[in-house]
C-alpha cells in the first residue's frame, strides 16, 4: 500500500511538471518533449513528497475540494482588500491592532499552509507564526472586528478542515 | 473590442488603485506589523488585478498565441501563493526580534 502510494505521488508530479513544461516552453518538437519528460521526471524523483504527501487516498478529493474552495478565497480577498482601503483612506484611519492566537484540529501540512495563507490574505488579520504540533496560530489582527472573524466565526476553519478532511 | 477595452481598463484601474492604496497605506499607517496589513494584501489584489488585465487584452487581440494567457495564469497563482508566504516570513521575522506591535493611543513610530 505504502509502495503504491508512492508511485501515485510520482507520477502525479510528473503529469504536472510535464503539463507546466508544455505550458510554459509551448514547443511540440520531439528535441524539446524529451528534454521535458527528462527533467519532470528527475524533479518528480527528488521532490514528489512534497507535493502528495505519499497517502493516495483521497488525494484527488481533496485536490477538487480545495478548487472549489479558491473562488471563496478570491472573494475574500476582494473584500479584505476594499476594507483596508477604507481604513487607510479614512481620515481618521479607525485600526486597533492587536495580537492574538488560536488552536485549530489541522495537523497536515497542506492544510496549515492553506489556512495560514488565507489568513494573511482575508480582512485585516496575518498569520505571525504557527506551531504545527499542537495547530497553533498566533495571528496579528488590525482590528477587533477582523479579529472575530476568525474567533467567534470560525467559517474559514470550518472550510479548510472540510477539503482536507481534518476535522 | 470596445467592450473588452472597457473591461481591460477597468481591471488595469482597479489594480492602480489598490497599489496606490497599498502605498499610500505604507505612508500612514503607525508601525511596521500594520504597514505589512497594507502592502501584503494590496499588492497581491493590484498585481493580479493588472495581470489579468493583460491576460484579457492578450485573449480577444493576439487569440493566435493561446499559451500566453496561461502563463500568465501561472504568474497570478505564484504571486497569490509567493505574496502571503512572504509577508508571513516577514511578519514572524520582526515578532521573533522583539518589535513591539503598536496599540491604539501610541505615538506613531
Amino acid at each position: 500500500m505504502k509502495k503504491e502510494g508512492k508511485w501515485f505521488g510520482f507520477f502525479i508530479t510528473f503529469g504536472v511538471m510535464c503539463l507546466f513544461w508544455i505550458v510554459l516552453s509551448g514547443l511540440l518538437t520531439a528535441f524539446h518533449l524529451i528534454a521535458g519528460g527528462i527533467c519532470s521526471a528527475l524533479v518528480a524523483f527528488l521532490s514528489h513528497d512534497l507535493l502528495v504527501e505519499g497517502k493516495s487516498d483521497k488525494t484527488l478529493l481533496k485536490f477538487w475540494r480545495l478548487l472549489c474552495y479558491i473562488p471563496w478565497e478570491l472573494w475574500q480577498i476582494v473584500l479584505a482588500n476594499i476594507d483596508v482601503a477604507c481604513r487607510v483612506l479614512h481620515p481618521k484611519m479607525p485600526i486597533d491592532p492587536c495580537v492574538f492566537e488560536f488552536e485549530t484540529s489541522l495537523r497536515g501540512d497542506w492544510a496549515l499552509t492553506t489556512l495560514a495563507n488565507s489568513i494573511t490574505l482575508t480582512p485585516g488579520t496575518i498569520t505571525i507564526n504557527v506551531e504545527p504540533e499542537r495547530g497553533k496560530f498566533q495571528v496579528h489582527a488590525i482590528a477587533k472586528e477582523s479579529a472575530d472573524a476568525l474567533l467567534v466565526d470560525q467559517t474559514m476553519q470550518r472550510k479548510v478542515a472540510h477539503i482536507f478532511m481534518e476535522s | 473590442m470596445l467592450l473588452v477595452n472597457i473591461i481591460v481598463a477597468l481591471l488595469l484601474a482597479g489594480g492602480v488603485f489598490f497599489l496606490l492604496v497599498g502605498s499610500i497605506g505604507l505612508l500612514r499607517l503607525p508601525d511596521f506589523y500594520t504597514r505589512l496589513h497594507a502592502t501584503g494584501k494590496c499588492d497581491t489584489l493590484g498585481g493580479g488585478l493588472i495581470i489579468f488585465g493583460l491576460l484579457f487584452y492578450h485573449l480577444f487581440h493576439y487569440s493566435h498565441h493561446p499559451l500566453v494567457p496561461v502563463r500568465l495564469l501561472f504568474l497570478i497563482f505564484f504571486i497569490f501563493i509567493a505574496n502571503p508566504a512572504a509577508t508571513h516570513a516577514i511578519m514572524k521575522a520582526a515578532y521573533r526580534t522583539g518589535v513591539k506591535p503598536w496599540t491604539s493611543g501610541e505615538e506613531r513610530r
